[in-house]
């Protein structure tokens, strides 16, 4: 018998998040015959509102209902899962800050292999999955060979499988919350407080038609200077990737990442910047990608529309002085 | 308050471009400039800041082969207390879990309260704080980029979660934090520090002296395994410019013109 699928559900709001979808189609890239069940924990009408939003696209939808779940705390959910998941599951989750709250400890709690940040199946041989992800920040790929016969919990990386178009049946929910909570809901070690929101900066670049964005590559604070020469040539805004707000030479709220700002210009120009999937899942929108990098072989150059392979600190001043030339 | 902070020497992706080697078998290691993973380093200096706050000390522990010594010195260097190898033939081949169990019983010989990870490594697969504190059943937040103390059985800690949100936590000591980079500026370490923690003596434990049964860690215990390396085919990747830089900076200038790139 094939071994059971299950998708942890994240959701927002009474909406399912966007991975909601895109795990039925990595549930099936990993194995087309399996069934695959919904978990969804959260509490009251919103959870309720998000079982009808995904039944019809999965087979069955598991949900834990309490007020413990109305902001859910990945120390809480984990023991609640391990009491209802049948032996040997294989449990998909996506691969950001909740998943990685909740899912390697999961792996132990269960007794299952943990495969973390997937992007690809390449079939099972000899009882073995077969996965592709990459390593070194997105420097190179590798294929990772998971022995599931104890179970799995598998991080699958968000955006990298097509959402499914949902199907007419509509399936069944399953209340496991009396068996989810039996003996009281578990763990109280960790306690949610309150989420701080992100400082607006100076510059809104989640509004900014063209984005100068610049990265590791300027190798130093004192020359970021040329690159707000050069937005200031173009009429564009400057944002960055993480390695320059961890550094302090940019306020967080210029980042372009999922752990930073979500942009949608029409333009974005990528310098010294090497493509980590964390920065291009904060673009949005499919604009026009430039990208300059001294590497050839940097990631960036894969989700580019143009690439230029050269050193930003050459380039840059070139490109900003050859603009105001021509706009005299 | 007693704090262990577990590092792992990684070949710095700063330094180096990392390439597949011929046959796919393994990146190419030749020339590699080796360093302390950097998320590491950020726990590190986190836990001497609050070392020096509230007072304990900061044990820093890596599992390796005896170069892992190298960047052990380097964060006492910074102002770690002490530092432990963990080494072992029989430690070679653990997966995360594997290597998750090998550091659970190096923490069970001690007292600590605090117990700290980088968020993710070369292999970028985040996995050994959380395995470490379910194993340990002791609370964990990973994505840690705020730590406040606020008494000695607890602390209040931020995580960093979606659109710069950052998510606040009550959580009871002990526990296991994987750490973000930004949550401080790490101190440099320059050689004359590197000099004067030269002499000091860094033990090794290897798996008989940490009672771990040898079924449990390195390569016939680990669950995945990794089978090559490559570099993803090229596929819709961009078109890339050619000519003297003056030619590619004016075909550039073009291109933005017609998609609204210079206003």
């Amino acid at each position: 018998m094939a071994q059971q699928i299950f998708a942890y559900i994240l959701h927002k709001d009474g909406a399912a998040d966007d991975t909601a979808l895109e795990l039925i189609t990595a549930a099936r890239a990993l194995n087309p015959d399996s069934s695959i069940t919904a978990l969804v924990a959260g509490s009251g009408t919103e959870l309720d509102a998000v079982c009808r939003n995904i039944a019809s696209s999965f087979d069955e939808v598991w949900k834990i209902d309490s007020d413990a779940f109305a902001y859910v705390n990945a120390e809480v959910v984990r023991p609640a899962l391990v009491r209802i998941l049948p032996k040997e599951s294989i449990v998909l989750i996506p691969h950001e800050h909740f998943g990685m709250d909740l899912a390697p400890g999961l792996s132990i709690k269960l007794g299952a292999a943990y495969l973390p940040d997937v992007f690809g199946f390449e079939g099972i041989e000899n009882g073995k999955l077969k996965a592709v992800r990459e390593e070194y920040l997105g420097q190179v790929s590798t294929h990772v060979l998971c022995d599931m016969s104890k179970g799995a919990v598998i991080t699958v990386r968000p955006g990298s499988f097509k959402a499914v178009e949902s199907r007419t049946k509509e399936a069944p929910v399953v209340d496991k919350t009396a068996e989810a909570l039996a003996g009281g809901v578990p763990g109280d070690a960790r306690r949610y407080l309150e989420i701080v929101a992100a400082e607006i900066g100076d510059v809104d670049i989640t509004k900014s038609d063209v984005l100068v964005s610049v990265g590791r590559g300027i190798e130093d604070q004192d020359n970021l200077e040329i690159v707000f020469d050069l937005a200031k040539a173009m009429g564009a805004d400057v944002s960055c990737s993480r390695p320059i707000v961890d550094a302090k030479w940019l306020e967080k709220s210029r980042q372009v990442g999922t752990s930073g700002q979500t942009v949608k210009p029409k333009v974005y120009l990528a310098l010294g910047i090497s493509g980590a999937f964390q920065h291009l899942g904060g673009i949005k929108g499919a604009p026009f990608i430039i990208a300059v990098n001294k590497n050839p072989k940097a990631p960036i150059f894969q989700a580019a529309d143009v690439g230029i392979v050269d050193d930003i600190l050459d380039f840059i001043p070139e490109l900003t002085d050859r603009i105001n030339e021509i706009k005299g | 308050m007693e704090i262990l902070v577990c590092i792992k020497r990684v070949p710095d992706t700063s330094e180096n471009e990392i390439e597949v080697n011929r046959d796919g078998t393994d990146i190419e290691r030749d020339d590699l400039v080796y360093s302390v993973n950097e998320w590491d380093n950020y726990a590190v200096e986190e836990a001497i800041q609050l070392r020096d706050k509230v007072g304990g000390s900061v044990t820093v522990v890596t599992v390796g082969d005896e170069e892992g010594e190298e960047v052990v010195r380097r964060e006492m260097a910074m102002g770690a207390d002490q530092g432990i190898l963990l080494s072992d033939e029989a430690f070679e081949g653990s997966d995360g879990k594997g290597i998750a169990a090998i550091l659970k019983a190096e923490v069970e010989k001690g007292k600590y309260d605090l117990i700290l990870t980088g968020a993710q490594a070369d292999d970028g697969a985040g996995q050994v704080g959380g395995m470490l504190a379910a194993m340990l059943d002791r609370p964990f937040a990973s994505l840690v980029n705020l730590i406040e103390v606020v008494d000695d059985k607890k602390i209040k800690v931020g995580r960093e979660i979606a659109g710069g949100n950052q998510e606040m936590n009550e959580i009871d000591l002990p526990c296991v934090l994987s750490i973000q980079t930004g949550i401080n500026e790490p101190r440099y370490v320059g050689i004359r520090g590197i000099r004067k923690v030269a002499s000091l003596e860094i033990p090794i434990h290897a798996a008989k002296d940490l009672g771990i049964a040898a079924e449990s860690i390195g390569e016939s215990a680990a669950r995945t395994k990794r089978l090559d390396y490559f570099v993803a085919e090229p596929g819709e990747g961009a078109e890339i410019l050619e000519g003297s830089t003056e030619e590619i900076i004016d075909k550039l200038i073009e291109l933005l013109k017609a998609k609204g790139g210079i206003k």
